[in-house]
């Protein structure tokens, strides 16, 4: 039996601060799209997830947050009592239920209008989608417009789905609906709000 | 050893992670009021409860916190918000616009621009602007739903026709990004260009009314007008009578019982500042007609 026992992985070693200042980076991300935030390694974490993606998790997660993982989450062994032991956030299998959806491999990755878009009414009651990526500071580059940005800003990343950006056009047509995207990697973190309007450069 | 001890920034982490979540679906949907569970605060409803949740959710160790009431940094309300902070946060704080990191406030933006990095919060009381033409919330939520604005500009018509011009001056709707009618709090229509396009995030929140909404940075905040009426920011007849501004929002102060009266910035920092750096106003200045410039 002993042998089978794996010590779970710790979470932040201080709670108050780390959370805090993981929110300040997550909402000047979402003040300023395409600003890769710098994300502190804050503790603890299940070897399959990044920093970044652990660092939101224990932030913004508890018991209010149906929380949706796909099939690569869902399937390491240490990520669901790891969220549990630390969050408490009641796991959900239907993408349409969850407030959270963590996502390790863009493959596992379903179509984004199978999240919460939100209400009309109440638009805020949509799925933000956390998406581990490989990379937020090399790759094909992409321009941002929208609130938050001063004219135009450009982002250098490797974003797995390819076509992720792409995908994300629904949320012109859907506002004041939609879906909002925190892409992280080990280091950093960078937010897509729903209003924000992405093309890749030189298009 | 016996004082009560506090969380960080007295509220619970729980109740600051769901403040938080409101605070980043707000940003997401400029303009849209978020609902959230507004706590009750060791302050009554109408003091700032909700512009101190948010202000509570938002702090952290380094901040340099600024508290400002109609301008003022000495008054009771904003006095008593910044050393609450300044015991249950242990952040340094501050009377400049320039070394704030996090401004709360209530019914004024700051005369010195703002810039990136910094965050204001505002306390609002009415955070919906239909209200007070359709009570009902479901009715409201549906005319914000179908971005139906119709009733607004009717009330602004209303205005033009009882009075020949809009004659709101305080309150006064914005649109924010092109699509939320919002309501800016009951700030004087003379900061409402200051919001449009602001390097500087505003989070606004309302306690008692439970809803937090915002205005990300470098976003688009349009004041409802007319294209034959025209929104105008009024400006004063006469500079301040303390250090002269001509450019700054003024308060009335009755200095006796026989009616005399001086106007002086409303800004206190931006009032201390100019006067330290040498401006000089006539002290006490001549009653002043208030009207609208184009």
């Amino acid at each position: 039996m002993t042998a089978m026992t794996v010590e779970l992985q710790p979470g932040f070693a201080d709670k108050v601060l780390s959370a805090q200042s993981t929110f300040r980076m997550v909402m000047e991300a979402m003040a300023r799209p395409g600003h890769v935030m710098p994300v502190d390694d804050g503790g603890g974490r299940p070897p399959s997830m990044m920093a970044g993606v652990a660092a939101i998790a224990l932030t913004l997660l508890d018991q209010d947050t149906p929380l949706w993982l796909d099939a690569a989450f869902a399937r390491a062994p240490d990520v669901g009592t790891w969220l549990k032991f630390h969050t408490g956030a009641p796991v959900v299998t239907r993408p349409d239920l969850a407030g959270f959806a963590l996502v390790a491999a863009s493959e596992t990755l379903p179509d984004l209008t199978s999240f919460a878009l939100g209400t009309p009414e109440y638009p805020d009651r949509s799925t933000t989608l956390i998406l581990q990526v490989p990379s937020l500071s090399t790759g094909p580059t992409f321009h941002l417009r929208g609130p938050g940005i001063d004219g135009v800003t450009s982002l250098a990343a490797t974003i797995e789905p390819r076509d992720l950006f792409a995908r994300l056009s629904i949320n012109e047509a859907l506002f004041p609906r939609g879906i909002d995207v925190i892409l992280a990697d080990d280091q950093s973190l960078v937010a897509i709000p729903r209003t924000t309007r992405l093309s890749p450069a030189g298009a | 050893m016996n004082a009560p001890t506090y969380n960080f920034a007295y509220l619970d982490e729980q109740t600051k992670r769901m403040i938080r979540r409101a605070i980043l679906k707000a940003i997401a949907i400029p303009g849209y009021q978020v609902p959230f569970a507004s706590r009750e605060m060791p302050m009554p409803y109408g003091w700032g409860t909700g512009g101190v949740q948010v202000t509570a959710a938002i702090l952290g160790p380094h901040d340099v916190l600024k508290v400002i009431d109609q301008g003022s940094d000495d008054t009771t309300n904003a006095i008593s918000i910044r050393k609450f902070f300044a015991k249950t946060a242990g952040v340094e704080t501050t009377t400049s616009t320039e070394e704030a990191s996090v401004i709360q406030t209530r019914h004024r933006i700051p005369e010195a621009p703002l810039r990136e990095g910094q965050v204001l919060v505002f306390q609002v009381p009415i955070p919906e602007p239909l209200r007070f033409l359709e009570p009902r919330e479901t009715e409201t939520r549906r005319m914000h739903a179908l971005a139906e604005y119709g009733l607004m500009h009717v009330k602004l018509y209303e205005d033009i026709a009882r009075f020949g011009h809009i004659a709101t001056s305080y309150a006064y709707p914005v649109k924010v990004n092109a699509r939320y009618v919002m309501d800016p709090s009951p700030t004087p229509k003379f900061d409402n260009p200051k919001m449009d396009n602001c390097p500087a995030l505003q989070l606004f929140g309302a306690g008692r009314e439970k809803r937090i909404y915002a205005i990300p940075p470098y976003t688009s905040v349009v004041s409802l007008d007319f294209e034959d009426h025209p929104f105008t920011r009024y400006k004063f007849d006469a500079p301040c009578a303390l250090c002269g501004a001509e450019d700054s929002y003024l308060d009335e102060i009755v200095t006796d019982d026989k009616g005399s009266r001086m106007f002086v910035c409303s800004d206190t920092d931006y009032c201390e500042g100019r006067q330290a750096a040498g401006h000089r106003g006539v002290e006490n200045a001549a009653p002043h007609k208030e009207g609208a410039h184009g």
